[in-house]
């Protein structure tokens, strides 16, 4: 199959007071159509960078994203992104939250009419339809990154783009969604690239799990092609040898060949840092 | 048993709720009328003893009494001219009588209502300069930094500097032979206008940019046009520090207006208090007082009525808004 996102040698830096920091240096993934693409790794290893840089939100100091061939630069709606914390807009409903993107990217090719089962149809996807006209402070905390879920993919994108989706979620909620996800992935068959730091999220949810490696000057370690059958039931596969396998190949790549050995001063320094880099990038 | 708990608990928090937000400040009012009595008695002045509460009471009758009286007054001149009129046109059928306005003085009340239009005229100029203003200096940091230094100076500078300079200006450039606007009601206005923006300015500059990161980031994937953005995005979230603004404006507008009056004449509060001052009778004081309690009573109404329309118009039912 032909490359569809091909994210090609990018480098960024942040301008710091102590001079440039590099926060990620010569990534490069193809990726194909329909594939769901997972990026691991430790927190401050420059993941969601990566996915803002995919996203148009961060500009790579080198290198470039190409999707279907051609260079995108800034953001828009054929990479849609579902974002940690949600993200809607908390004074329109979920049906106006979704409403907001569709009327932006269809506006001029369809009608009202047409808009407004879109936006129904988007909603029952992720069975929110009941909540239509609650706003976002009325509704729990998955049932917002529902309506965030829906607003991504009403807006059809080419790439849909996840920064941890369910982090903030309990581990009961974020199993409904996960298995609502592939449910909805098996009808769409959306290309993917989702940002998580659970390994078995991304052992479940992928084909292809990227596991970068620590930080500053971030990069991609390894690559795992993750051959489960589908639709994945959770409940069979925590038995299945080869899932097993997968999993144990994220651990060891985790906490053996890129452990995190910092000392407690070094990581809230390194912290500050990064948070410096971003205030100054904002 | 249950719902036997259940209702003494209610009744306890009924209570509690009674105590709190009934008796305490009925309370708060009754020491202070005390202490104002005791207070008062104690104080002489060339115009006699400061007004206590119950000669504030009587003034307070009196000034009712004078106004139903004006009125009155008002019925029988309009009837006694229709009268004449009609009498001079029974002897001569051509004859067209014309009305003449009544020209009494303005009783406490006109006055009130004069400083309520004057003052709501002055703010709302004041928010439709403000509001826009605002948004424009937060959405665009070269436009604040070259602002900036002229709002800090503007900001402190008292009603009274400006109202000699706002003064001349209206005279010498609202010249008409039918003025639609007295000076001294659009040297009030002004002057309350000049004053009372910045609030409003700086707080709806600051609420429009410390607009959530996430939520530019979504205005910026789907590609908002200018004008969507800031409809659906800048101004709702910067709606509750917007009115945080607006009431701030709104109270020192009503406080500059009384100040503004004073010295323009215009014929509202400020012109009420300034003449009994100038009348210095054994009255004065007493209804001075009147004015000053009526000042802080419809002050208290504005912060109010601006409440609740914040009230209504928020996004965010859960904050607590005092």
């Amino acid at each position: 199959m032909a490359t569809h996102l091909d994210i090609s040698h990018i480098s960024i830096e942040f301008p710091t007071p102590k001079g440039p920091f590099k926060a990620l240096d010569n990534v490069s993934l193809k990726i194909e159509k329909g594939e769901f693409v997972s990026l691991i790794g430790h927190s401050g290893c420059g993941k969601s960078t990566v996915l803002n840089i995919v996203a148009g939100l961060y500009d790579a100091t080198e290198g470039g994203i190409l999707l279907d061939g051609r260079e995108v630069k800034g953001p828009g709606p054929e990479r849609a992104v579902v974002f940690q914390n949600h993200s809607l807009l908390p004074w329109l409903t979920a049906y106006q939250n979704v409403e907001l993107a569709v009327k932006q990217v269809f506006r001029k090719t369809k009608t009202k009419k047409e808009m407004h089962d879109w936006i129904m149809h988007n909603l029952e996807l992720v069975h929110m339809t009941h909540a239509a006209d609650k706003r976002p402070d009325e509704i729990s905390g998955g049932m917002k990154q529902r309506v965030g879920i829906a607003r991504a993919l009403a807006m059809e994108p080419s790439v849909l783009l996840m920064d941890e989706p369910f982090g903030a979620l309990d581990a009961l909620t974020r199993a409904h969604l996960q298995d609502s996800l592939m449910e909805i992935q098996k009808d769409l068959n959306n290309t993917v690239i989702m940002i998580t730091h659970d390994v078995d999220e991304a052992v479940l949810l992928s084909d292809r799990i990227v596991m970068m490696t620590n930080g500053p000057a971030a990069t991609i370690g390894e690559v795992l092609q993750v051959d489960l059958e589908r639709p994945r039931e959770r409940l069979a596969l925590a038995n299945d040898p080869k899932y097993i396998d997968y999993r144990k190949q994220v651990l060891t790549f985790l906490y053996e060949k890129q452990r995190k050995v910092e000392p407690i001063q070094a990581v809230t320094k390194s912290k500050k840092m990064a948070t410096s880099a971003k205030v100054a990038n904002a | 048993m249950i719902p036997n708990v259940t209702m003494t608990s209610l009744k306890d928090k009924i209570s509690a709720f009674s105590f709190k937000d009934i008796l305490l400040p009925i309370f708060g009012i009754l020491v202070f009328i005390a202490l104002w009595q005791v207070g008062a008695s104690r104080v002489h002045t060339s115009l006699g003893e400061f007004p206590g509460p119950v000669v504030v009471y009587e003034q307070w009758n009196g000034l009712v009494a004078e106004h139903q009286n004006e009125r009155l007054k008002e019925e029988k001149f309009y009837v006694r001219q229709e009268e004449r009129i009609a009498e001079r046109q029974a002897q001569d059928p051509n004859y067209v009588g014309t009305l003449r306005d009544y020209t009494g003085k303005p009783t406490f009340f006109d006055q009130i209502f004069t400083s309520l239009y004057t003052v709501l005229a002055g703010f709302g100029l004041a928010s439709l300069i403000a509001i826009p203003l605002g948004i424009l200096i937060g959405l665009n940091r070269s436009v604040y930094s070259a602002l900036n230094p002229v709002i800090q100076v503007f900001k402190p500078v008292s009603p009274l500097a400006w109202l000699p300079l706002v003064t001349m200006v209206v005279s010498a450039s609202y010249v008409s032979d039918d003025p639609m606007f007295s000076k001294s009601f659009l040297t009030s206005m002004f002057t309350v206008t000049l004053c009372c923006m910045w609030p409003t300015l700086i707080n709806t500059a600051v609420g429009v940019a410390a607009v959530e990161k996430d939520l530019l980031n979504v205005s910026k994937v789907l590609r908002l046009g200018w004008m969507t953005h800031v409809l659906k995005i800048v101004i709702p979230s910067a709606i509750p520090l917007m009115f945080t603004g607006l009431r701030l404006s709104l109270g020192i507008a009503w406080m500059v207006l009384i100040a503004a009056e004073m010295l323009a004449q215009n014929p509202g509060l400020g012109k009420f208090v300034w003449d009994e001052f100038q009348n210095g009778s054994s009255n004065s004081l007493g209804r001075i007082m009147v004015a000053v309690l009526m000042i802080g009573f419809i002050g208290y109404v504005l912060d109010r009525v601006m409440l609740t329309i914040q009230r209504f118009v928020s996004w965010d039912k859960t904050q607590v808004l005092r």
